[in-house]
């Protein structure tokens, strides 16, 4: 036990020599989760708030044109601006400085209109409840296009939501023209509606409330928890070079000979890192609590959930270790720790769902998110912060964290016994 | 108190044997140098009874132990200077001490009074609050060695403890050592300084290839030969003076 503390005391030492080192373990995640949360709080606003500008050419001026240009103010996602000549709002399309540019054609509402009364004259004399139809007014109208200019930078996913929903409103125009036009030949009196020409199917967002409140994860909800993970597990990197300069210093081979076991000595280390992912996790918090919200983002709401977080940071903080150690374990150089250390956190980033929610990936992705420690961290971050839960509900993750430190110790100690019988 | 016996080492992928079928005894009390050119196998030798690389083939014992059964009793009975220094540069001389003293099981007082008497014995009590970078040659030499005493240990290995050091570390350094050895300590030293061994050890073995070609005490060696006027007149006649550079 003494040897214990003494190693860890080491420790404690070793890093406090090393200030860069410290200040790069301690700052660096938090200018992390203030930029990440700052970009990806402006970008969902930026959907919500800012307008797209775009052009708008109404050679029609009749209901048709007004009720598209009604429903892309409704959206509240454009501010519209009106040009007289297709050429000119055709050329600014093409020349970037707007996205998109409509083109409503003439007549588009009169034609429309002659066009859906044609075919429900047609129809009604079939059954015999109109006139023959004059054979001049069987006249073929021209068919038309309203025309969508997109800056040719203009993402696939734009075009696709902008076409569908002026599709959908050309298509509701259309049905509503026809309801009309069934009316009039029905009835004289305008005021009596046969027709209910509102939508009958319409769409309901159902979430998961608690009392009042919507549960959703907000940026900073996500951020948090997410980045925080991301710096509790960067921690290999540090760790792990902290290992190899042993190796180099020749210290390592010193405690070889010394009545001092290798679990000891990674037990010290073990410590020490876990203090400062402890550390680094209150300041994160912090941040989340204090700083986020003078930024003009979310607070972090974290009342009555202290405990339960920082269980779940001490067992992400444990799987983080043990990878760290094995790592330092194998590697030979700082050359060949540091690069894959990085590198690979970044991909258990990716695939536990710290950039991307693990939902929307392909499903072969989200198979292999299951196998991310970050993963079953993040997942026990959303139980507590989103779905509130106790410290029962998230023993499973738990486990499977504290089984990946204790594997990952174990292979640690077992490769540093073989390769050491040379 | 040592015991080899047989005892041989290829390492993994190397051609030949870097200690081949080596017999030895060194008694208690004794100060046992391993000669040799480089490459003959002495750091091989030394990591061996230190635990620190696994024999191919044969054994050994110290003072009747064995690091299959007894490892960290025979650790705890050991002392091993290593050939490179074995220290944390951020570290300060003390805090260096004060760690690799608690990894023997040392505590307290006991071992800042042990630290503390070395430190000044080796004339290094000024710099116990300096970190180890910067510190010379000599000096990091001299903590590498108190390292590896503080624990009394019964048996000492040292691994050329003087190289690259001035007359007067070393002289400091050898003169610390065979205090040690009056105090109970036996101590098996590698050294290339042939000089230093013939005045410092009680016995030496010059090895090449792995086998120890010759062995006795310095002054019986010299006079075997009777060209030879001192140690490196013996060692040159027996090792030849071509070059061993080879990996
Ligand atoms: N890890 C290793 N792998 C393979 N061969 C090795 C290894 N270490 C040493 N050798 C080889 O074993 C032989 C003995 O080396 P050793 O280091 O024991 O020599 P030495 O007597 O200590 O030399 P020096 O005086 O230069 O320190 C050499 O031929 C060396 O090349
Ligand atoms: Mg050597």
């Amino acid at each position: 036990m003494h040897k214990l503390w003494a190693s860890t005391y080491k420790e404690l030492l070793l890093l406090s020599r090393d200030l860069g080192g410290l200040a790069i373990l301690f700052v660096m995640p938090l200018v992390l989760v203030v930029t990440i949360t700052l970009i990806q709080d402006s970008t969902f606003r930026s959907i919500n708030d800012n307008k797209i500008p775009i052009l708008w050419v109404d050679y029609d001026k009749g209901e048709v044109s007004k009720n598209i240009r009604d429903g892309l103010a409704e959206s509240n996602s454009f501010n519209i601006i009106e040009k007289e000549s297709d050429k000119e709002a055709k050329e600014l399309v093409f020349k970037g400085k707007y996205q998109l540019a409509i083109v409503i054609p003439t007549n588009l509402s009169s034609e429309l209109e002659k066009k859906v009364n044609l075919n429900v004259e047609g129809l009604l004399s079939k059954f015999g409840l109109d006139q023959e139809i004059p054979e001049s007014q069987k006249v073929d109208l021209d068919k038309k296009e309203v025309i969508l200019y997109f800056d040719p930078a203009t993402q696939m996913a734009f075009k696709n939501s902008i076409k569908n929903g002026i599709d959908k409103m050309i298509f509701k125009i259309e049905t509503q023209t026809i309801y009309k036009a069934f009316q009039s030949q029905i009835t004289d009196d305008e005021s009596e509606a046969i027709f209910d020409t509102g939508s009958f199917i319409t769409f309901k967002e159902i979430t998961p409330t608690i009392g009042e409140n919507e549960i959703i994860p907000n940026s900073v909800q996500h951020n948090v928890p997410a980045w925080t993970l991301f710096a509790i597990f960067f921690i290999i990197v540090p760790l792990s070079i902290n290992m190899v300069k042993e190796k180099s210093q020749g210290t390592f081979v010193r405690l070889r000979t010394n009545p001092v076991s290798y679990l000891t000595v990674l037990g010290g280390k073990t410590l020490v890192y876990l203090s400062v992912c402890l550390i680094q996790f209150g300041l994160m918090l912090a941040i989340g609590v204090y700083l986020l919200p003078t930024l003009g983002l979310a607070s972090l709401d974290v009342s009555g959930k202290i405990p339960q977080l920082f269980l779940v940071a001490i067992f992400a903080g444990l799987a983080a270790i043990g990878l760290g150690l094995l790592l330092g374990t194998v590697a030979k150089t700082q050359e060949q720790s540091a690069p894959f250390g990085a590198t690979f956190v970044v991909i258990l980033a990716a695939l536990g769902g710290v950039w991307v929610p693990v939902f929307i990936m392909p499903q072969f992705m989200q198979t292999l998110s299951n196998l991310s420690p970050m993963n079953w961290g993040l997942n026990a971050f959303y139980d507590v912060f989103l779905r509130d839960v106790g410290i029962i509900d998230l023993v499973p993750e738990l486990t499977l964290l504290f089984v990946f430190f204790v594997i990952t110790t174990a292979i640690s100690i077992l490769y540093n016994e073989r390769k050491n019988a040379v | 108190m040592i015991q080899i016996s047989q005892l041989s080492k290829k390492y993994k992928n190397a051609e030949e044997y870097s200690v081949l079928k080596l017999d030895l005894k060194i008694s208690e009390g004794e100060i046992f140098g391993l000669l040799g050119p480089n490459g003959a196998g002495k750091t091989t030798l030394i990591s061996m009874l230190s635990s620190l690389i696994k024999p191919t083939s044969g054994n050994f014992s110290i003072n009747g132990l064995t690091f299959q059964k007894n490892g960290n009793q025979l650790r705890q009975l050991i002392g091993i200077v290593p050939q490179e220094y074995a220290l944390y540069p951020t570290l300060t001389a003390y805090e260096n001490l004060y760690y690799l003293g608690s990894m023997y099981g040392l505590k307290g007082r006991r071992l800042k009074e042990k630290i503390n008497f070395h430190l000044e014995v080796l004339g290094l009590e000024k710099f116990s609050r300096k970190k180890l970078d910067t510190f010379s040659g000599g000096m990091k030499r001299r903590v590498n060695l108190i390292a590896s005493i503080l624990h009394d240990p019964k048996v000492l290995f040292l691994d050329e403890p003087t190289v690259g050091v001035d007359v007067q570390s070393k002289n400091v350094i050898i003169d610390h050592l065979k205090k040690l050895n009056t105090l109970g300590t036996t101590i098996v030293y590698t050294s290339h300084h042939l000089n230093e061994a013939e005045q410092f050890c009680t016995r030496v073995a010059i090895i090449d290839h792995g086998k120890i070609i010759v062995e006795g005490a310095p002054k019986n060696l010299i006079s075997q030969y009777p060209e030879a006027h001192n140690l490196e007149d013996v060692f040159l006649t027996l090792t030849g003076k071509a070059l061993r550079d080879h990996a």
